[in-house]
């Protein structure tokens, strides 16, 4: 590949990356690589200057707090969450998307909080952390704030990150209950990104939804929030008339282009199917446990 | 003793390719591998536009960066007449526009710098001021009354036809169609795809001022063409070119053409007098290197009642692009698409094709197509299905009413060629036994409880292989036979050259064997190599299958050119007259006294230490190889697929490929190619497709957008064979690089149509993409797929 001309920085901690970042014009995180290089490989990202994140230690963690919240460090891979031994049972629905993004090859080096930061809108695991209610953790010169990731994507490709600020991690928020959920994705094939997918998480007490979300990929200029969709959900017991309903608000609050991968209508209509299977799933599931 | 001649690696034996052992330890030797000192390199600025007249263009700011050497312009190489060249096919292609840009990717500058990086630099920094033109990106808009014309460079040319082409006999099948019970019709469209060569185009040209010679290393399938095109358009005597084609990381027929890359890096070279090194990113590649296919259909059957098919009637139109440049024989307009319908019995054929102009990139014939036969037998078994269907008959049943029988051979097809030999019925039967016909409505009946829909799918032919004996092939005139040279030492090791070139089908494996199986030579003790000009005898390169058919022959013939000489040695050696010598495999011994013999090797140390009197020393010959005839391997593929109706999803349940390429030199080399040639089978009906927006935009001009199918989704493959020798080929091979590609996508296809037909869906166009699948089975009706692409 042939980039335009850039410097490379690897500091190996993170005040150091900050002093850089405010320092340094023009400069850009590096965290896997696996969006930005490509990007710069087609000169459609030129930065003067790149900050490699990779040689800072102890960012690599994923794990479940004793609060019941669940972190994931700025260079955690997308391989470690495919490959965790405690992701399914803390987070269903990242377990299930988890094999679903990109193909093996990027996910031994891309990140997971590199792809939210990166706001593509094919991005799998921004849908997924909005159907949680997750937040990224950004640190600057000044500190760290905490910034839900409905806010913290601002539009295509756009975050409302600073210049000099780093995500450097990414939270969930405890279940309320038992938390259930599933991802399907439509791909032409292995690797791609996604034509249309659906991220559904359930907090379920009792046969009842305590919370929902439902995030939306592929479907619109950014990640969807399918807010009015998940909201219908919270309250039932999942009964076939609330399913459906969901469903059709979820369609509605996507706004698609047709393209290769398939009309606008088709889209809205692969999102409605997939948010009633994994509804169905999920019930099937809690059938063989009872 | 007899040698064992699987243990010599000779015919039949699956050695393992001699040429992985580089290729695996990263040691292949690939044109981007060449380092030649003081080389410059270059880079091309392509059109972002697909049609728009060049109002001027700025250089100077990319002659400001420190390291560019050179920028290259229309108007430049206009003043040495190099601005246009002629293409294989008699037409003109531009080398770097000058009046318009008629593609999107098309060359406009070329910049030469002192790496990489700075040639890319300067590409960024040319500024050209474009006059947009409306953009034609189907026939239809071509062949609009008010369409612009596109090639208004060409004095004569007055629309968007490059051509109109007719075979077979116009009157006699009206008449067929005018008395049938029946007549089905098919109208479709095969959509445009390119070959992924993981190694794209490239060149290092090094002209020596000092010797006068220019040597080239270049990404070509075919050197020996491209010496004499380059001789002929850059005006420098053909003995002081050298063409090398090193290592190639796949062809697939998208390295047979001349591109204008390869001509601007020797221009660049003669004017700086350094090398100039060119290597094209895989999204130039994919935007304006040769492709395959975009072809239209409106197909007609002839049928009688009781499933007789009685007459063909095909109307076809072909998007070339914006020049026709199809590297195929010049007799033949559209290629061999005309061998269409060879393995069935059918009186009377009538085939028509338009070709056109559009603001695409240039080509037609790439992609293991072999000259249009990829086209053909799809046409072919889409309309035999569809005819099943209208007269709702067993497709399997239908076919074997209308296959060729056993005893017909040499059998003239509809449009004229004469197929070789064939067990057309067995080959259809092994594959109905092996993928368990008589049960498939069971499952089907099964799956429809699930909610799922179930297909099966059948694609038999035979195509013709082997271009081809010279009174009816050649390419702009230079008949298109092939050689091979042989030069065994005195050791009894060999070095064999041949005019054909590997681009990963194996020649260094499989020419081997071939002089092992006639000379009794351990294949070990012979290396091949292929593709220097000023080595290698003159051939017209490996595409079209054509290699084993007609390089392959010449390396027989070549290895018998020897035994005959070998043969005098060893009747001096063993002190008797010529008559009395008999041949085993590796061995001449005595009529009557088989302990009294000489080895193959014993002789190669006589021609150079004891040759008898008043013969020549050496032991070493060529053979130029013109073929009597085409090669016509058989094959019947069979597909399941289960449809998921809520999303137009298929998945491919299995495959069964009942392959008939006559003897198998190495079966796992044979295998390999069949495999290979049905993963892309499976990619086009599936998924790849090269589709351009109503602008003229190219989708699919990155392995985002333009999909290879990987292992994960890539269905196994159930391989079976039948051997018919091929009657007039010396060791009775016939090919088999590309038949998979060519029959495998209709069987595919031909699956989920089966399964779709019960509601009324006839045709759908690929790639079967989940959405048009679904959208067939909602409206119930067609989904065509030409371009542009709809956006709503
Ligand atoms: C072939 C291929 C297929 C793919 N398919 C999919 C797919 O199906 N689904 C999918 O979701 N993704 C897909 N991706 C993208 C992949 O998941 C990337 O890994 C991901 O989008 C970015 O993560 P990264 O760590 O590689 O980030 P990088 O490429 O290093 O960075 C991406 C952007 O985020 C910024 N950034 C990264 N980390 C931080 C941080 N900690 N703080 C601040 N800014 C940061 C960078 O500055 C840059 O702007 C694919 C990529 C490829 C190459």
């Amino acid at each position: 590949m042939y980039p335009s001309r850039f410097r490379y920085e690897a500091p190996t901690s993170i005040e150091e990356a900050i002093a850089l970042l405010s320092s340094l014009e023009d400069a850009k995180v590096l965290a896997g690589g696996q969006s930005l290089i490509p990007m710069m490989k087609l000169r459609f990202a030129n930065p003067a200057n790149l900050v490699d994140i990779n040689n800072i230690p102890d960012l690599g963690y994923h794990r479940a707090d004793s609060d019941g919240s669940f972190r994931i460090g700025a260079l955690c891979r997308h391989a470690d969450l495919e490959k965790s031994k405690i992701l399914g049972e803390h987070q269903p629905l990242l377990a299930a998307a988890a094999p679903l993004v990109a193909d093996p090859i990027v996910r031994t080096r891309g990140t997971f909080v590199g792809s939210v930061c990166h706001a593509d809108p094919q991005g799998d695991w921004a849908s997924c952390m909005v159907a949680l209610g997750g937040s990224i953790v950004a640190q600057g010169p000044s500190g760290k704030r905490t910034i839900p990731v409905k806010d913290f994507v601002s539009g295509p490709f756009t975050t409302v990150l600073a210049h000099n600020e780093i995500a450097v991690e990414a939270v969930i928020p405890p279940a309320q209950g038992t938390r259930t959920g599933g991802y399907l994705k439509l791909e032409r094939r292995v690797g791609d990104f996604a034509t249309a997918a659906a991220a559904v998480s359930l907090d379920m007490s009792d046969g009842v939804v305590k919370d929902a979300g439902i995030g939306l990929t592929g479907v619109g200029a950014q990640t969807i929030n399918a807010s009015e969709a998940a909201e219908a959900l919270i309250g039932s017991r999942l009964e076939d008339d609330v399913v459906e309903r969901a469903a059709e608000l979820a369609a509605a609050a996507t706004s698609p282009r047709g393209d290769h991968r398939g009309s606008a209508d088709y889209k809205r209509h692969i999102i409605s199917t997939f948010v009633s299977r994994i509804i169905a799933n999920v019930q099937r599931a809690e059938m063989q446990v009872a | 003793m007899a040698i064992d001649e699987v243990k010599i690696g000779g015919l039949g034996a699956s050695r393992r390719r001699v040429e992985d052992n580089r290729f695996i330890r990263g040691k292949g030797n690939y044109v981007d591998d060449v380092v030649l000192p003081g080389m410059l390199h270059m880079e091309i600025l392509r059109s972002p536009l697909a049609h728009a007249r060049i109002k001027s263009i700025d250089t100077s700011a990319a002659y400001a960066i420190p390291g560019v050497r050179m920028v290259m312009t229309g108007e430049m190489m206009a003043a040495r007449n190099l601005a246009w060249m002629p293409t294989l096919s008699y037409d003109t292609q531009a080398v770097l526009a000058t009046d318009k840009v008629r593609f999107q990717g098309q060359e406009v500058c070329a910049v030469i710098a002192d790496d990489p990086y700075i040639a890319r630099d300067g590409v960024e920094a040319i500024v050209v001021d474009y006059e947009p033109l409306a953009p034609i990106v189907n026939p239809e808009q071509a062949l609009a009354p008010d369409a612009p014309l596109i090639r208004d460079d060409k004095v004569n040319q007055t629309n968007n036809v490059v051509f109109d082409w007719e075979v077979g006999d116009r009157e006699g099948t009206d008449r067929v169609f005018a008395e049938a019970d029946m007549v089905s019709e098919l109208e479709l469209h095969y959509p445009r795809s390119h070959p992924s060569p993981i190694e794209a185009c490239g060149s290092i040209a090094d002209y020596d001022r000092a010797t006068s010679k220019l040597t080239v290393y270049m990404t070509s399938q075919a050197p020996h063409i491209v010496r004499a095109a380059v001789s002929m358009v850059a005006e420098i005597p053909e003995h002081m070119i050298r063409i090398i084609s090193p290592d190639l990381g796949g062809g697939f027929g998208n390295k047979v053409p001349v591109y204008p890359g390869y001509v601007i890096s020797i221009l660049a070279s003669i004017l700086l007098e350094r090398p100039v090194k060119w290597i094209e990113d895989k999204t130039g590649n994919l935007i304006s290197t040769g492709f395959g296919r975009d072809v239209y259909l409106k197909g007609k059957l002839a049928l009688r009642k009781d499933g007789k098919i009685l007459g063909v009637r095909m109307d076809t139109v072909s998007d070339h692009g914006a020049f026709f440049a199809d590297a195929q024989p010049s007799k033949f307009k559209i290629g061999l698409i005309h061998s269409a319908f060879a393995c069935y019995d059918i009186p009377t054929a009538y085939l028509t094709n338009r070709g056109v102009y559009t603001n695409k990139s240039p080509g037609g014939v790439a992609y293991r197509c072999s000259f249009r036969v990829t086209e053909a037998m799809f046409f072919q078994e889409r309309m035999v299905q569809a005819a099943a269907d209208d007269l709702g008959m067993d497709q399997a049943e239908f076919r074997r009413i209308n296959l060729v029988k056993d005893d017909d051979f040499p059998k003239r097809t509809p449009f004229g060629f004469l197929t070789d030999s064939g067990q057309y019925e067995k080959c259809l039967q092994v594959g109905l036994d092996a993928i368990g016909y008589d049960d498939f409505q069971n499952q089907k009946a099964e799956a429809a409880k699930r909610g799922r829909l179930l297909g099966l799918g059948i694609s038999t032919m035979t195509e013709p292989l082997g271009a081809g004996n010279s009174r009816e092939y050649d390419i702009l005139g230079i008949k298109m036979f092939d050689s091979a040279e042989l030069r065994v030492h005195m050791t009894g090791k060999a070095i064999l050259r041949t005019g054909a070139k590997s681009q990963g089908q194996g020649h260094e494996t499989t020419w081997a064997q071939i002089v092992a199986h006639e000379l009794g030579i351990p294949a070990e003790d012979i290396v091949v190599e292929e593709g220097d000009t000023d080595t290698a005898p003159f051939g017209m390169g490996t595409y079209a299958s054509r290699s084993t058919p007609v390089a392959g022959a010449a390396v027989s013939m070549v290895s018998r050119k020897i035994r005959a000489k070998a043969r005098k040695i060893a009747a001096h050696l063993l002190e008797v007259s010529d008559e009395d010598i008999e041949w085993e495999l590796g061995r001449f011994y005595v009529r009557g006294a088989p302990d009294r013999g000489v080895s193959i090797q014993e002789c190669a140390m006589a021609a150079y230490s004891n040759v008898p009197d008043g013969m020549e020393p050496g032991l070493e010959n060529n053979a130029y190889y013109d073929p009597p005839n085409l090669t016509w391997p058989f094959a019947c593929y069979i597909a399941t697929v289960e449809i998921d109706p809520l999303t137009g999803v298929w998945d491919v349940i299995r495959v069964v490929a009942v392959d008939d390429c006559g003897v198998r030199i190495n079966p796992m080399i044979v295998e390999g190619q069949i495999m290979g040639g049905l993963t892309e089978a499976y990619a086009m009906a599936n998924m790849q497709f090269i589709t351009f927006d109503e602008d003229g935009n190219c989708v699919g001009s990155n392995y985002m957008d333009y999909l290879l199918p990987t292992a994960w989704e890539t269905p196994g493959f159930e391989l079976h064979e039948v051997v018919t020798p091929c009657p007039h080929h010396p060791i009775g091979a016939k090919g088999i690089g590309e038949c998979a590609t060519v029959g495998g996508p209709a069987a595919f296809v031909n699956a989920v149509m089966d399964a779709l037909k019960d509601i009324g869906v006839r045709n759908i166009d690929m790639p079967l993409l989940p959405d048009r699948v679904y959208e067939a089975i909602q409206t119930g009706s067609d989904v065509s797929g030409h371009p542009p692409v709809k956006n709503r």
